[in-house]
């Protein structure tokens, strides 16, 4: 393999990683303050996708498109990712109100299965209002390509990859510098004690819903400009590896959510040039068809070594005062 | 009176944990209610902390208001009535400092926040040296100061205590119970402990109860309660 080719790859696993990434930390917040598996948040990624497409299309309305636009494409983009973020937090702060808060002292299988419910309700509520076609997603900015030395880059592909990680970073600020971040990491160590000592859980279980939501909603905006075709079901595989990414992340770390979807966008990636290798050295014939069962298989294997995930966090075991 | 606890009733599921106590704790006064393992002195915390769910019937009265009517976190931020829980339970993966701040989470008056740490440094100065150590690391003594810190910086108008002595060596029980007889002296700040150490309760409370299962069996000043025959022989293993 070539650097250049492997430059290449590395470029794309970057781009599907940082969606990975955005997912998986609204599953890996969830799952670390309430030790619930929020099973419906890829179809949050879903109804922000169709959100932020709602969105642009509004706005591209308002301020004209082509050589009459008022304001420049990514200024567009900027405010469809800003005000798309700002709307599905509401959903996800509606899931956590009317799905889970009642089923807060319920056996967390029931909180599981209500997540998956919650998921089906809103991909069929897709089909149902708006007919279950798959839609256009517009394209806010120009795409150009870039050859550096023999390495193609979009200007798309840049921009996923540096908003994802101002994201990211901005996230980890949040949480290690403000008050309500602290009441994150301790509702991670011990959620039930939180309110013992006068910090108000809901607030900040509603909060944490929140901020999930609405990072969800810029992955699937900036899934939108990469791939820019939506269907109601585009949350289902994008959900269940971001849960994984979550998981292998660890348990409580922000961090490790967002280092584990980037190596699953890696392995991924990297896993059909791998078999290409494989093929030729070893005159094989595995299809790149079975790109998934060996990425996930590598997946497997990486948390029989690592049982509590890459940088999972200590925490209380008590459920109870 | 500051608070009054009627007829308070508890189950979990089908056992009956308090079967309708009645007890009061006055302003500024120390209070200690005493009994064996499973008599439902933690429950009788949890349910003032309303922390657990209390039968109809149940009556408790703060300040004049229905306490009932405040969720767990408000009794803390509103009412000022902290506790410092069975096991302590601190946030092991935050800083000495990080569990003090975060518990002034809700405190409206924060220009007093600064006078407050310096106070608890004060009481127990080992939390000063270790400021910056994860809570989980410390040992089980300062863990217990950080606890009861922890419960001083969250609300001092009342502080509710499950069994602080656990675990500590004498010496360092002594210290403990001089700080929190120096907070109710300095701050005013009522003190409902429970403890298994009877000998050590009595000393330290003005009053006390006698729990046994989920009943009290007994009250009075703590020089009666010493000398009372029974309790000697039960408790005191005298
Ligand atoms: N969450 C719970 N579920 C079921 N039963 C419980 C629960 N918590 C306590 N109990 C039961 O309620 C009774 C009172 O428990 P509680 O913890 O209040 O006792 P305690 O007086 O604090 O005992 P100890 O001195 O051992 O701490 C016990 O019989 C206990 O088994
Ligand atoms: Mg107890």
């Amino acid at each position: 393999m070539s650097l250049n080719f492997f430059m290449q790859n590395l470029i794309n696993a970057l781009q599907w990683g940082s969606f990975y990434a955005l997912i998986a930390l609204g599953y890996s917040m969830v799952y670390s303050i309430l030790m619930l598996f929020n099973f419906a948040h890829g179809d949050i990624f879903m109804v922000g996708a169709y959100i932020g497409l709602g969105v642009a299309l509004l706005l591209l309305k308002i301020v004209g498109t082509g050589t009459a636009a008022l304001v420049p494409g990514w200024l567009v983009l900027v405010a469809t990712i800003l005000i798309s973020m700002f709307l599905t937090a509401f959903v996800g702060i509606i899931v956590e109100r009317v799905a889970y808060r009642p089923l807060r002292d319920a056996p967390r299988a029931s909180a599981a299965i209500t997540g998956l419910m919650v998921g089906i309700i809103l991909e069929t509520s897709n089909i149902l209002f708006l007919g279950g076609q798959r839609l256009a997603f517009p394209q806010l900015i120009q795409s150009q390509t870039y050859n550096i030395g023999g390495i193609f880059i979009t200007n798309k592909k840049i921009m996923i990859v540096i908003v994802s990680i101002a994201l990211m970073t901005a996230l980890h600020q949040f949480v290690t510098r403000t008050r309500w971040g602290m009441a994150m990491r301790a509702m991670a160590y011990d959620f039930v004690v939180v309110p013992l000592v006068g910090v108000p859980l809901n607030t900040i279980a509603v909060m944490t819903f929140a901020i999930g939501s609405a990072l969800a909603a810029a992955a699937g905006i900036l899934f939108g400009l990469a791939y820019p075709v939506l269907d109601p079901y585009m949350g289902v595989s994008f959900g269940w590896k971001a849960f994984v990414a979550a998981i292998l992340g660890g348990r409580g770390s922000i961090m490790g959510a967002c280092i584990a979807g980037f190596m699953l966008g890696f392995i991924e990636i990297m896993t059909v040039p791998g078999i290409q290798i494989l093929n030729r050295l070893f005159s094989l014939n595995i299809g790149s068809n079975l790109r998934d069962l060996i990425a996930y298989s590598i997946v497997l294997v990486i948390l029989v070594f690592r049982p509590h995930g890459l940088f999972g966090e200590p925490y209380s075991a008590k459920l109870r005062l | 009176m500051l608070l009054e606890v009627e007829n308070l009733r508890v189950s979990y599921g089908q056992i009956k944990a308090l079967q309708g106590i009645s007890f009061t704790v006055d302003e500024g006064e120390i209070i200690t209610i005493i009994g064996a393992n499973g008599a439902g002195k933690s429950t009788a915390l949890r349910a003032i902390s309303r922390m657990v769910p209390v039968e109809e019937g149940s009556r408790m009265t703060y300040r004049d208001q229905d306490l009932l009517s405040f969720a767990p976190d408000k009794v803390v931020s509103r009412l000022g009535i902290s506790h410092v829980p069975e096991g302590r339970r601190l946030f092991g993966n935050l800083t000495v400092m990080e569990n003090l701040i975060l518990a002034c989470f809700a405190r409206k008056d924060r220009d007093r926040i600064p006078a407050d740490l310096k106070r608890v440094f004060n009481l127990f100065p080992r939390l000063q040296e270790r400021q910056e150590q994860k809570a989980g690391t410390l040992s089980g003594g300062e863990q217990q100061m950080l606890a009861i810190g922890r419960a001083f910086m969250s609300g001092r108008q009342m502080m509710l205590l499950d069994e602080p002595s656990m675990g500590l060596a004498p010496l360092l029980m002594l210290n403990v119970f001089e700080a929190l007889k120096e907070i109710n002296q300095q701050e005013g700040t009522s003190i409902l402990l429970v403890e298994q150490n009877a000998r050590l309760a009595l000393k330290f409370a003005q009053r006390g109860y006698v729990l046994e299962t989920g009943n009290l069996v007994l009250s009075g000043s703590s020089a009666e309660l010493m000398n009372n025959p029974e309790i000697k022989k039960a408790y005191l293993g005298a």
